[in-house]
């Protein structure tokens, strides 16, 4: 099947500055800044945008009904989508803009956030590394695989809400009372660990409760 | 029976002048609340109604404006949308009778937004226009109504951690977003029609790597949104943090959606001849990446995340097959699915009112100090590992049993694809396994130990207040009409499976949806590439209707004129 004549024509400069959007785009994407990620969205949405002018076949033609003869209109409809999609992009870069101003009010950065397991894991390994006295890892002095970058305010010693810092433990330990104190372990300070040990208990409760 | 094509918009125009109407009411909070409530339960109403019409006289089209389907915008209420548009309104009417429960509680402390109520149901519209539409591009604009719908509803209440979530979140969605109007152009170019049914027509003809191109990369987009492994890795960062309504209406309907915009385009325009072992092994890697990975949360609300990816696994894994058995078992589990995961959020979601906390080993046990919730929270719990006799048992032997039946077909290079779909199967037992081991751990946890007495609200900055005043009787009662709204799908097992075999064989018939929509189009249309798509659109598959016995998926390359 040959495809729809008005679809044939593709100009090269569009098409290289269309690739060239996409990598520079899709560059600033991966970067760690929102203000970057922002300015690399805009520059794929671009991209995108230009490139359903392109598909809509040769430029310069007039899309309205009425002015010339239905053949040597430019297809109208990726005109259309693509005015959706500036508006759409246009109200979510200003949406993303304004996300960057809270983060940088409440946060004091702009950073996107690391993994939150990936900060559960490294602790935990700290943790471990800590009691066995040993590393893991060959070599100490490089810089740890799994470390991901701490953001100022993890710097600061705020950590965030849901993940357990090493010295919240201990309260736990201490908070779960005699509920579970026979449960719990000697090395009971971890993530993990701790959920056995009160999974454990949780287990022997019913059995203690009925006999 | 035919209905009135008005009632195919309503669901998507309902809301949307509904959410315009909280806007002007901004000041007049109980007036919101009952045109919302009252907004939502007629879409309920509707989608009921459409159901009906569907099952038993054919799919209601709609034609908005008066253009003609490759150009104009269609809508198609036909048995799957209406179905799951149906479970998606009593969830969301549910949920939303939720949170005007909590939103009452939380006045007398002054927590409460203007506009929850207008992006709430902006949402419930995208939702809506998600299901019906029938041309790509208006699906890209339902993701997206949807999706900023949900962008504001995460970073509501702004704290620094939701600043932080609703960032992956946005920038995620927002790539994916980008992906799929890049497809949308690239589709464009190659059949210049984005019309579902027209691309049904022109796809097959396209050159083979060109088509697989193309569905590779609808996969990814739609893998995004639907949480797929490995582009799973923002779900279980940016959910968790949202007030409890909010996540269980996000969990419950995004995710599914993006399932069924992968199930609409890959069997209506990049259909597959047999099973599919791309998207076997995706669902496998889901089912037990996601299985484990709950396995090693401690928060509630992470661990049905978690739970969540795991479980879109098994939706994939029947998709995977091509049959009309594997189909109709996805259809099921998304319905099972929808209704049980928005629940499990709604009751997670009593659980950090009365304790103050989402961490099973700080609530102390529960059971003793609110046995409602226990039991709100054990059921739901219960149906999603697969106990019997609840919804989830029902949806996973008939994924089983397309599994075995699948595993049992001969073919050419039948031995690969056996082995490949026992693994699937014996991945979707473990997962179940996992699932009731990881739930069973976390009730027994949170609610089975001794009472704690009360403690002081862990962090009183946060809009969070902590204790027994918090929770209001709406809250508890919407959670326990999902629970029994679940409970009715075992009842009504064998005239649902009925349904969803009918609605898996009109997916298999791509002919019977092309001619739905194409049928009382108001011209045809005259532009130089709209002949393309009209090339002999019934020829393609030959299973019918009269043939829901699981080789449908066997006749896919008819389609070349």
């Amino acid at each position: 099947m040959t495809p729809p004549p008005n679809h044939a024509v593709l100009n090269l400069t569009s098409v290289v500055v269309v690739a060239g959007l996409y990598s520079a785009g899709t560059f600033l994407l991966l970067q760690r800044g929102l203000l970057r990620i922002l300015v690399g969205i805009v520059l794929l949405g671009h991209a995108t945008n230009l490139l359903l002018l392109l598909v809509g076949g040769r430029s310069g033609r007039p899309a309205m009904s009425g002015s010339v003869p239905p053949d040597q209109m430019s297809d109208p409809l990726p005109q259309g989508m693509a005015l959706t999609s500036i508006v759409i992009t246009f109200a979510l870069t200003t949406f993303l803009l304004t996300l960057a101003y809270r983060a940088w009010t409440l946060l004091g950065n702009t950073e996107v956030r690391d993994d939150v397991e990936d900060h559960r894991i490294t602790a935990l390994e700290e943790r471990l590394e800590a009691q066995a006295g040993f590393h893991f890892f060959p070599h100490p002095s490089l810089p740890h695989p799994h470390a991901p970058r701490l953001h100022r305010a993890d710097r600061d010693g705020h950590r965030p809400h849901q993940q357990p810092a090493p010295d919240n433990a201990g309260r736990d330990a201490d908070d779960a009372g005699p509920d579970n104190a026979g449960a719990d372990e000697p090395a009971s300070d971890g993530a993990g660990t701790d959920e056995s040990g009160s999974g454990s208990s949780g287990d022997g409760r019913p059995g203690g409760d009925q006999g | 029976m035919t209905v009135p094509a008005a009632l195919a918009v309503l669901p998507v125009v309902g809301p949307m002048l509904a959410a315009g109407g909280t806007l002007l009411l901004r000041f007049h909070v109980r007036a919101q609340r009952v045109l919302a409530l009252a907004v939502v339960a007629a879409v309920v109403a509707d989608a009921a109604v459409l159901l009906a019409a569907a099952d038993s006289g054919g799919p209601t089209v709609a034609h908005l404006g008066g253009w003609p389907p490759p150009i104009g915008i269609t809508l198609v209420a036909d048995r799957l949308a209406a179905l799951l548009l149906l479970t998606s309104a009593v969830v969301t009417l549910a949920v939303l009778g939720y949170a005007v429960g909590q939103g009452v509680v939380d006045e007398r402390t002054g927590g409460n937004s203007m506009i929850f109520h207008a992006c709430y149901l902006t949402l419930v519209a995208g939702v809506a226009l998600a299901y019906l539409t029938a041309d790509l591009f208006n699906l890209f604009v339902a993701f997206e109504i949807m999706l900023v719908s949900s962008y504001v509803l995460i970073t509501l209440d702004t704290t620094a951690q939701r600043v932080q979530a609703g960032m992956t979140y946005v920038i995620v969605s927002l790539t994916s977003s980008l992906l799929f109007l890049t497809v949308l152009a690239m589709v464009y170019a190659a059949t210049g029609t984005v019309s579902l049914a027209g691309l049904a027509a022109t796809v097959p003809g396209l050159p083979p790597a060109l088509r697989a191109a193309l569905g590779l990369l609808v996969l990814v987009v739609f893998g995004i949104k639907a949480a797929v492994v490995p582009l799973h890795f923002w779900l279980p960062d940016s959910y968790p943090t949202a007030p409890a309504p909010i996540t269980a209406v996000l969990a419950a309907l995004l995710t599914k959606v993006g399932v069924y915009a992968i199930v609409r385009t890959h069997t209506l325009v990049f259909p597959h001849d047999g099973t599919w072992p791309l998207l076997l092994c995706a669902a496998v890697a889901t089912l037990l990446v996601g299985a484990l990975g709950a396995l090693a949360q401690e928060d509630l609300n992470r661990v049905l995340s978690f739970l969540l990816v795991s479980h879109i696994g098994f939706m994939l894994f029947g998709l995977s097959l091509f049959t009309v058995v594997g189909l109709a078992g996805v259809i099921l589990y998304m319905v099972h699915h929808i209704v049980v995961q928005a629940t499990l959020f709604l009751a997670s979601g009593l659980v950090t009112r009365y304790a103050g906390t989402s961490l099973p080993r700080r609530t102390g046990g529960l059971a003793t100090v609110v046995p409602v919730v226990a039991a709100l929270f054990a059921v739901p719990a219960l149906s999603l590992s697969g106990v019997p006799p609840l919804s989830g048992f029902v949806a996973k032997l008939a994924l089983l049993q397309a599994g075995s039946q699948a595993g049992a077909a001969s073919g050419p290079d039948a031995g690969a694809y056996r082995a490949g779909v026992y693994v699937a199967v014996a991945a979707m037992l473990v997962t179940s396994l996992l699932t009731l081991y990881v739930m069973a751990r976390v009730w027994v946890i949170a609610f089975w130990r001794r009472p704690r007495p009360a403690r002081p609200d862990p962090d009183p900055e946060d809009s969070l207040e902590v204790g027994t005043a918090t929770v209001s009787r709406p809250m508890v009662a919407a959670t326990a009409g999902l629970v029994a709204a679940g409970l009715v799908f075992p009842g009504l097992a064998g005239p649902l499976s009925g349904l969803a075999t009918r609605a898996a064989a009109d997916l298999l018939t791509p002919s019977a949806y092309e001619h739905a929509v194409l049928r009382d189009q108001p011209g045809r249309p005259t532009d130089g590439h709209g002949a393309a798509g009209r090339l002999a659109p019934s020829t393609r598959r030959t299973t019918g209707n009269s043939d829901p016995a699981g080789n449908g998926g066997t006749a896919g390359n008819g389609g070349t004129p």
